[in-house]
């Protein structure tokens, strides 16, 4: 188990550098100068060298990828050149609000979708498998953008019942919390939809494999009843390709949540990083990046973790 | 008064009629054989009798066990009885278990659930059940998993799950097909103890007519869903009253006519292997340990001359599958030297290789996992052709494919089906048909038959001794089946851990073995004369 772990860890550690060697040529690459666009077209070369001088962006290109690397490692991600203010500020800023919205959806979709999908499962063919899973062939098809404006009009419009955009941060004590619970809720339902339903299929199709081993036929004819079947011996291995899909749903829900962040006016890290690439903030790019490459490694970990706790072939390194 | 009686029993699934009018019974302590080919009712019958039918499954008909009729009791009921009174054992051990649970809670679990018992004494109990099946606990705590435990070790499991609570009745479905001799030897030997020592039934369920005779006090023999004869085995098997069951016995003692190899005389040398040797490295403990190599061909010479038939038999996992990848040159020896017609293979490259390969060929055991689907036949078995140093062109092509069909008793008309348009047999006849269209000096044969049902299994073995007549192909026969290596062989080597120890005439080695893995080959070898023999004696003793 600890070889099975620190063997992932290693391999976590090593995609880490590549990436951050990869975000940074990358972008070194790409066309578009922070000088130019932050003095304008009309900038004189005079001006535009001393920024550059002034923002090391005239030293050699190993010396500054060194720097930022270390740099990265004591917790400094350098400034932004169109905030002037520290790239870790803004992006811890970005994060109260990114990471509990994706924890909201995913709890909201995993608590949803893993009991529909055994349900559905349990009875596969039957008309109530038939409603679940056309259910979730709707929610797969309805854009999240559409389903989001559809809960602001009725709970926000109509209801009035949660605020229909903005955040106004955690506050203070519980009701600063539950104010920015309440303006994280109907965005997380809206993205919470699709993924349940994607996770709903999912747990059903792994369900109706596990349900056709062998080992579930031994277990019934140990006497145990289709429902203690069902729980003891086929969920946890269904579990495995469930949490395949778990894992890859709290990447996209980190920072791929562009467009509902911009349905309800959320300072997220979606949009920072979207603004930051169309002024060429190449150093909130590069540093967010970073971030969202370390939080999938986390993620991944975790998974991988789970799986071992979950299959105990796995543990011993086969 | 019968334990298990089964009367006009019918089954549906779906419209499909599965089983007709079955007629069964077993007595306390009864040991009844169940016995047919593929697709005869033999399984369905016995989850009938588990009332573990698939969903669309009709029954109809009276099924009573020990006063409880079957077809009729609730779900509920069923729960109480399965594991209970009547344990099950299924044939694929390697699935049989759920890979994410200990042996432990496996055998525990159905106690557990029927007793009522507190888990120390549940494991108590299983600690003690696995003992008895042969997993004591120093060796086999109940904290291993199945993934730790070999096939042989994962059936024991399996029986002592379904034996833990002294059922009355086991049903055992092809409970040794998936095991080798010596471990099939061993569980049949552990089964029959079990139904002594506590007067337990048995329905031993099996395709192949010597171990039923072995274990069975009474035979049952079915044919399409249909009870053909059933009685005292010694009797049925002796008298053959029923035409199937003479067709069933002959099939299985089935041995092609064939030339002697004396009429040939010591051929020229076709293939020379020697001193090969194969080594697998062993996952390192940690990175500082020594790396471990396993040695799975250990050292291994011989050569067989054109147009001979030789055997290669041996327990699973003693090293003959490397050997012939070895020999097929999809593998290479850490040391020692191959020579296939003179030539040195084992230090070529893929290019230089295809003269080679064109003169070998294989043929596997599945006749169903071998081919693609999606291709026809005649695209499947012209695969070879491509080793020919002239392609073909399309009606030279199918000129050959038709010619290769015939050869194996298909017609050339089968080129333009897809593989699932065959059955089994015919499935291994096409697979021969690929191995013989480039004309190969020698055919490696990985089991060929075993997948098989034993009427087909004796057509597929005339046909092998056929072909090695006519087009003098040389086979390398790997097999840990005695009676297929008797059939079409005519010399034999018996490998035990990577090692060649017994070599010679097929007949001789298999009438007096002298190492002592030869001897437990054939000891545990189930052969229907010899098994008749004994329970006739055993019958007319008392």
């Amino acid at each position: 188990m600890t070889a099975y772990l620190a063997k992932r860890l290693a391999v976590g550690l090593a995609t880490l550098f590549v990436a951050s060697l990869v975000v940074f040529s990358v972008l070194e690459i790409l066309p578009g100068d922070p000088a130019r666009i932050m003095l304008g077209m009309n900038a004189s070369p005079e001006a535009l060298d001393a920024l550059r001088s002034q923002m090391g962006l005239d030293r050699p290109v190993v010396l500054r990828y060194l720097d930022w690397l270390t740099g990265m490692a004591t917790g400094d991600f350098g400034r932004s050149y169109t905030y002037s203010s520290p790239v870790v500020e803004l992006v811890a800023e970005r994060v109260a609000v990114s990471l509990p919205l994706a924890v909201m959806a995913l709890t909201l979709s995993t608590a949803i979708a893993i009991p529909v999908g055994i349900f559905a499962a349990a009875r596969r063919g039957r008309l109530s498998d038939t409603l679940a899973m056309g259910a979730a062939q709707v929610g797969v098809a309805i854009p999240n953008f559409w389903f989001a404006m559809l809960l602001v009009y009725v709970f926000a419009v109509g209801f009035r019942l949660l605020p229909a955009g903005g955040f106004p941060g955690w506050g203070e004590g519980w009701g600063g919390l539950w104010q920015g619970f309440k303006a994280l809720l109907l965005p997380a339902v809206s993205l919470a939809l699709p993924q349940a339903a994607i996770l709903a299929r999912v747990t059903r199709s792994a369900m109706l494999e596990v349900l056709g081993e062998d080992y579930i036929r031994t277990a019934r004819a140990k006497g145990l009843p289709r429902r203690a079947v069902l729980w003891r011996h086929a969920l946890r291995n269904a579990l495995i390709p469930v949490l395949t899909i778990l894992g890859l749903q709290f990447a996209f829900l980190l920072a791929g949540t562009i467009i509902i962040e911009n349905v309800f006016y959320l300072p997220g890290l979606g949009r920072l990083i979207f603004q930051a690439i169309s002024q060429r903030d190449l150093i909130v790019v590069e540093g967010v990046v970073m971030l969202l490459v370390a939080s999938i490694i986390v993620v991944n970990l975790l998974v991988d973790i789970c799986y071992a706790v979950a299959d105990p072939r796995l543990r011993t390194g086969r | 008064m019968s334990l298990l009686e089964i009367e006009n029993l019918s089954l549906t699934i779906g419209e499909a009629p599965i089983l007709k009018d079955i007629d069964l019974s077993i007595s306390a302590g009864e040991v009844m054989g169940l016995v047919g080919e593929s697709g005869s009712g033999k399984s369905m019958t016995a989850l009938t009798v588990m009332k573990l039918l698939p969903h669309a499954a009709r029954a109809k008909g009276r099924v009573v066990f020990d006063g409880i009729d079957i077809v009729a009791a609730p779900e509920a009921a069923m729960c109480r009885l399965r594991g209970d009174d009547i344990g099950m054992v299924f044939q694929e051990p390697m699935t049989a278990l759920n890979p994410v649970k200990t042996i432990g809670e496996q055998v525990a679990e159905g106690i557990r659930w029927h007793t009522g018992a507190n888990r120390p004494d549940a494991e108590a109990r299983a600690r003690a059940m696995l003992e008895r099946v042969g997993l004591p606990e120093k060796q086999f705590p109940l904290t291993r998993y199945p993934h730790e435990l070999s096939g042989g070790q994962r059936q024991r499991v399996v029986i002592a799950i379904a034996c833990a609570l002294k059922p009355k009745l086991l049903i055992a479905d092809e409970p040794t097909t998936a095991l080798d001799v010596v471990l099939q030897a061993q569980i049949l030997d552990l089964l029959r103890d079990l139904v002594d020592e506590n007067r337990m039934s048995l329905l031993l369920i099996s395709h192949d007519l010597a171990v039923v005779t072995e274990m069975a006090d009474r035979t049952t023999i079915m044919r399409h869903g249909q009870v053909m004869e059933a009685g005292e085995t010694a009797r049925t098997l002796t008298e053959k009253v029923h035409p199937y069951t003479r067709r069933l016995a002959e099939a299985s003692t089935h041995v092609p006519e064939r030339a002697k190899p004396a009429d040939s005389g010591p051929g020229e040398t076709l293939l020379n292997v020697e001193g090969v040797t194969r080594d697998y490295p062993i996952r390192r403990a940690s990175l500082f340990s020594t790396q471990h190599s396993f040695r799975a061909v250990d050292d291994v010479s011989f050569s067989l001359a054109r147009g001979q038939s030789m055997a290669l038999v041996g327990r699973s996992g003693c090293g003959k599958s490397t050997l012939a990848r070895m020999i097929l040159a999809l593998d290479r020896p850490t040391g020692g030297s191959i020579r296939f017609e003179g030539e040195r293979l084992e230090n070529k490259s893929e290019g230089e290789l295809r003269p080679a390969r064109r003169h070998m060929q294989v043929v596997f055991q599945d006749p169903y996992g071998s081919f693609n689907p999606r291709h026809k036949v005649e695209r499947l078995v012209a695969e070879p052709l491509h080793l020919l140093d002239e392609k073909p062109d399309r009606a030279r092509r199918r000129e050959l494919v038709a010619e290769a069909l015939e050869e194996v008793g298909l017609s050339a008309a089968d080129m333009e089906k897809y593989p699932h348009e065959f059955s089994g047999g015919q499935r291994q006849r096409i697979s021969i048909a690929r191995a013989v269209i480039t004309r190969p000096k020698l055919i490696v044969a990985d089991e060929p038959v075993s997948a098989l049902d034993v009427s087909i299994r004796a057509q597929i073995l005339d046909l092998f001794a056929d072909l090695n007549r006519r087009l003098k192909v040389a086979y390398l026969v790997i097999t840990h089946d005695l009676t297929v290596a008797r059939a079409i062989t005519d010399r034999v080597m018996v490998m035990h851990e990577g090692k060649i120890v017994e070599e010679g005439d097929t007949n001789t080695v298999f009438d007096r073995p002298e190492t002592e893995t030869a001897k437990a080959l054939v000891a545990a070898a189930p052969d229907l004369d010899r098994a008749l023999r004994m329970r006739l004696a055993r019958v007319s003793g008392g």
